[in-house]
C-alpha cells in the first residue's frame, strides 16, 4: 500500500474507503473493485473481439476478396475466439462471482485477497501479449483458437508468444477458481447451508472445479505444441512417430468442459432474476443444483463429439453420440425449471427479465441444433459447416453473454447505487435480440447447405444469407454501445437505487445498501 | 469483528483447501501428459489412428482364403510440399487374405542437393491396421536420395485372414516426410 493510502487507513480506522488514484485499482484486494476491474476488462474485450468479428462479417458481406487478404481473415476468425472466450465471457463471469459470491454468502471478502489482485493483473498483460502477435512479423495466429498442428505450428513468430498468452490465461482462470472454492467453501455466513446457498453460487462452486480440472490439461496440450516445434519432440509429429489426432483428444477433453464452464455461471445469473420479476421462488432449487452437478460430470464424457470425422470405431461414435444426448436431460429439467418459476407468476419485464427470458428461448435453440450435431451420422454433413457457427454462437451470445448483460443490468443499481435508464434498456435489449437472430439464424441455412466454416470467400448460392447475416451483425454490435453508454451514465448518476431495487428480490446482497459500504459483512449476517 | 482464534482456524482452513486445490492442479496437468500414453494403448488395442505395425519377423505361413478378394488402394502425399516426386506404381490391387504380395513406391529426390525422407504409413479403415502385415517395407528405414535420384521402393505385405468380414477395401497410405536438418 502507498503512504497515502495508510493515511487513509489511519483517519478512518476500522470503516475504511478504497484508496485515491490509480493505487487503488493496482494494489487492491477489495472484492468488489476486483470485480470491478474485471467487469470493466471483460467489456473491453467483448469490444475489440466484437470488432474483429465485423471485420470477419465485412468480408462474407458479398462473394470474393474485397476488404482484408484471406491469410489476416484468419487471423481474425483465430483471435475473435480466443478474445472472446478468455477475455470477455470468462472473466466476465469472475468478475461478476468477485462482486457477487462474497456479498450472497454474507463472507467480507474473497478467502485469498492478494491472490485475487494477481488473478486480475495477469490478465491485461495476457492480452497485450496476444493481440501484440497481429503486429509481428508473419502476423497473429490464425489457423483457428482450437491451434490444431500441424497447421497452428506454421504460425510465425508469434507462436511462442500465443502460447505463454494462453498459460498466463491459464493461471490467471485457476487462481480465481481456487480462491471461489475457497471463498465459498470456507467463508459462508453461519447458517448458510449448502443447499441455502443462490444458485450462482452453487453453480460457480461447480465451474471452478471444472476449471482447476481442465486448464491445466489445456496448459499440457500447448506445452506438447511448443515443444514440438521448438525442441524437437514428436507428440503431435507424424514423422517422429506421434500423432496429430491425438491432439484433438486432449483439447477437447479441456474444450467440452470448457463450453460448460462459459455456460454454467449463467444458468446461476438467470435462476437469480427469473424468480425475482416472477415473484414467485426458483421451482426444483435442489433439481436445479443436481442438473448442474450432472451436467458438469457429463462434459468429461463427451468429448469427442467435436472430432466424428477423424475416423473413430463405430462403437467409439455410438458412445459419444449417446453420452452426448444424454447431457440434454439435465439441462431440459433446467429449461423446465425456469418455465415452471415463470407459470402463474406475476410478472414484469425489466430489461434484465427481457434479456433472461431471451436466453431461456435463444439457448434452447443452440441446444437443440447441439442435439442435431451429436447425432454422429448426421454430424459428417454438419462437421466445420456453418451450423456449427450458428450452434455455438447460439449458445453463447443470446446464452452467455446475454446472461451477462442481464446480469449488469440486475446488479448495477445494487452496485452503483443508481438504476439505469429502463428506456434505453429496453432498446438496447430488442435491438439486440432482432440482431443476433438476424446474425445468426440464417448461418443455420448457410451450414445445412454446405458452407464451410473459417472461409473468406464462398459459392455464389451462400450470398443472400450471408448478407442478411453481416447487415444482422451490424446491428446487433452496434446496439451494444447502448449497452456500454447505459452503463457509464449509471457509474456516473442517476435516479437513486433502493436498497432492495427489485421489488421481488430476495438475498444476502438486497439487504446491503445501494450501492454498498466498501467492506461488507465485516460481521457475519445470521441465516435462518 | 472476527475473534483471533476464529481468524486463524480460517487461515489454517484455507491453506489446506489451497493446498489440496493445487494438488488436483498439478495431478491434472500431469494427466494431460498421462493421456499420451494412454492414447497409443488405446490405438494399438483399437486401431483407432490407423498404425500399423513393424516388420513382422517370424512370418508364419497362413491359410490363404482364395474365396475372399479385398482391394488393396495405395495412397502417396507429401508433407508441407517437399520437393519429391512420390508414387505408388498401381493404384490398386486384387488379394487374397493370407497371401503374400509385393508392390512398389516410385521416389524421386527434385532438388539440386541429397536429402533424407522417411515415409509414415497409415492404414484406413483403423480396424483393419493391425491385420495388416508388412514383411518388407522402405518405411522401415531412413531413404537417402542424391541430387536427382529416384528409386523404386518395394512393400511386401499380406492382409490376414482374420480381417473383419464387412471390410472390403483397406487403403494404405504413406506420407513423406523430409528428415533432415532442413526439413520442417
Amino acid at each position: 500500500m502507498s503512504a497515502a493510502s495508510h493515511a487513509t487507513d489511519h483517519d478512518h480506522d476500522h470503516d475504511h474507503g478504497p484508496a485515491q488514484g490509480l493505487s487503488r485499482w493496482l494494489l487492491t484486494t477489495n472484492h468488489k473493485d476486483i470485480g470491478t476491474l474485471y467487469l470493466l476488462f471483460s467489456l473491453t474485450m467483448f469490444f475489440i473481439g466484437g470488432s474483429m468479428a465485423l471485420v470477419i462479417r465485412a468480408e462474407l458481406f458479398q462473394p470474393g476478396l474485397q476488404i482484408v487478404d484471406p491469410y489476416f481473415f484468419n487471423q481474425m476468425t483465430t483471435l475473435h475466439a480466443l478474445v472472446m472466450i478468455f477475455g470477455a465471457v470468462m472473466p466476465a463471469f469472475v468478475g461478476l462471482a468477485n462482486w457477487l459470491i462474497p456479498m450472497m454468502i454474507g463472507a467480507p471478502d474473497m478467502a485469498l485477497p492478494r491472490m485475487n489482485n494477481w488473478s486480475f493483473w495477469i490478465m491485461p498483460f495476457a492480452f497485450t501479449l496476444l493481440l501484440s502477435t497481429l503486429f509481428m512479423p508473419g502476423g497473429g495466429p490464425a489457423g483457428g483458437w482450437t491451434l490444431y498442428p500441424p497447421l497452428v505450428l506454421q504460425t510465425g513468430q508469434a507462436f511462442p508468444f500465443v502460447i505463454l498468452a494462453i498459460h498466463m490465461m491459464g493461471v490467471s482462470s485457476i487462481m480465481g477458481a481456487i480462491n471461489i472454492i475457497a471463498t465459498i467453501l470456507n467463508l459462508r455466513a453461519p447458517g448458510m447451508t449448502l443447499m441455502k446457498m443462490p444458485l450462482f453460487v452453487w453453480t460457480w462452486l461447480i465451474t471452478a472445479f471444472l476449471l482447476i480440472a481442465v486448464m491445466p490439461v489445456l496448459a499440457g496440450a500447448v506445452t506438447m505444441l511448443l515443444t514440438d516445434k521448438f525442441f524437437g519432440t514428436s507428440f503431435f509429429n507424424a514423422a517422429g512417430g506421434g500423432d496429430p489426432v491425438m491432439f484433438q483428444h486432449i483439447f477437447w477433453f479441456f474444450g467440452h468442459p470448457e463450453v460448460y464452464i462459459m455456460i454454467l455461471p449463467a444458468f446461476g445469473i438467470i435462476s437469480q432474476i427469473i424468480p425475482t420479476f416472477a415473484r414467485k421462488p426458483l421451482f426444483g432449487y435442489a433439481s436445479m443444483v443436481y442438473a448442474t452437478a450432472s451436467i458438469a460430470f457429463l462434459s468429461f464424457l463427451v468429448w469427442a463429439h467435436h472430432m466424428f470425422t477423424v475416423g473413430m470405431p463405430l462403437r467409439g461414435e455410438l458412445f459419444f453420440m449417446y453420452a452426448t444426448m444424454l447431457i440434454a436431460v439435465p439441462t431440459g429439467v433446467k429449461v423446465f425449471n425456469w418455465i415452471s418459476t415463470m407459470w402463474h407468476g406475476a410478472m414484469t419485464f425489466e430489461t434484465p427479465m427481457l434479456f433472461s427470458i431471451a436466453f431461456v428461448v435463444l439457448f434452447t435453440i443452440g441446444g437443440f441444433s447441439g442435439l442435431m450435431l451429436a447425432i454422429a451420422p448426421a454430424d459428417f454433413q454438419y462437421h466445420d459447416t456453418y451450423f456449427v457457427v450458428a450452434h455455438f454462437h447460439y449458445v453463447l451470445v443470446p446464452g452467455a453473454v446475454f446472461s451477462i448483460i442481464a446480469a449488469a443490468y440486475y446488479w448495477l443499481p445494487k452496485w452503483t447505487g443508481h438504476m439505469y435508464d429502463e428506456k434505453l434498456g429496453q432498446l438496447h435489449f430488442w435491438l439486440s435480440v432482432i440482431g443476433v437472430n438476424v446474425l445468426f439464424f440464417p448461418q443455420h441455412f448457410l451450414g445445412l447447405a454446405g458452407m464451410p466454416r473459417r472461409i473468406p470467400d464462398y459459392a455464389l448460392q451462400f450470398a443472400e444469407f450471408n448478407m442478411v447475416s453481416t447487415i444482422g451483425a451490424f446491428l446487433f454490435g452496434f446496439s451494444q454501445l447502448l449497452f456500454a453508454y447505459n452503463v457509464i451514465q449509471t457509474i456516473r448518476g442517476g435516479a437513486k437505487a433502493t436498497d432492495q431495487v427489485w421489488e421481488g428480490a430476495h438475498g444476502l446482497e438486497w439487504t446491503l445498501s445501494s450501492p454498498p459500504p466498501y467492506h461488507t459483512f465485516t460481521t457475519a449476517p445470521e441465516v435462518k | 469483528m472476527m475473534t483471533e482464534s476464529r481468524k486463524s482456524d480460517l487461515a489454517a482452513a484455507n491453506r489446506r483447501l489451497v493446498w489440496r486445490l493445487l494438488l488436483l492442479t498439478t495431478a491434472m496437468f500431469g494427466f494431460g501428459f498421462a493421456m499420451v500414453p494412454i492414447y497409443d494403448v488405446l490405438c494399438e488395442v483399437t486401431g483407432l489412428n490407423g498404425k500399423t505395425g513393424g516388420r513382422v519377423v517370424a512370418a508364419q505361413p497362413m491359410q490363404v482364403d482364395a474365396s475372399r478378394t479385398v482391394t488393396v488402394e495405395f495412397v502417396a502425399n507429401l508433407n508441407l510440399g517437399a520437393p519429391w516426386e512420390f508414387a505408388p506404381s498401381v493404384a490398386r490391387m486384387q488379394v487374397h487374405p493370407g497371401q503374400f504380395y509385393q508392390t512398389h513406391f516410385r521416389a524421386k529426390n527434385l532438388a539440386s542437393q541429397p536429402m533424407t525422407g522417411q515415409a509414415i504409413p497409415s492404414v484406413a479403415p483403423g480396424l483393419a491396421a493391425s491385420h495388416f502385415q508388412k514383411i518388407e517395407c522402405f518405411c522401415f528405414n531412413h531413404q537417402r536420395f542424391q541430387a536427382g535420384e529416384g528409386k523404386e521402393m518395394p512393400v511386401t505385405f499380406r492382409i490376414d485372414p482374420d480381417l473383419p468380414s464387412e471390410v472390403r477395401t483397406v487403403t494404405l497410405s504413406y506420407t513423406f516426410f523430409r528428415i533432415d536438418d532442413a526439413g520442417g
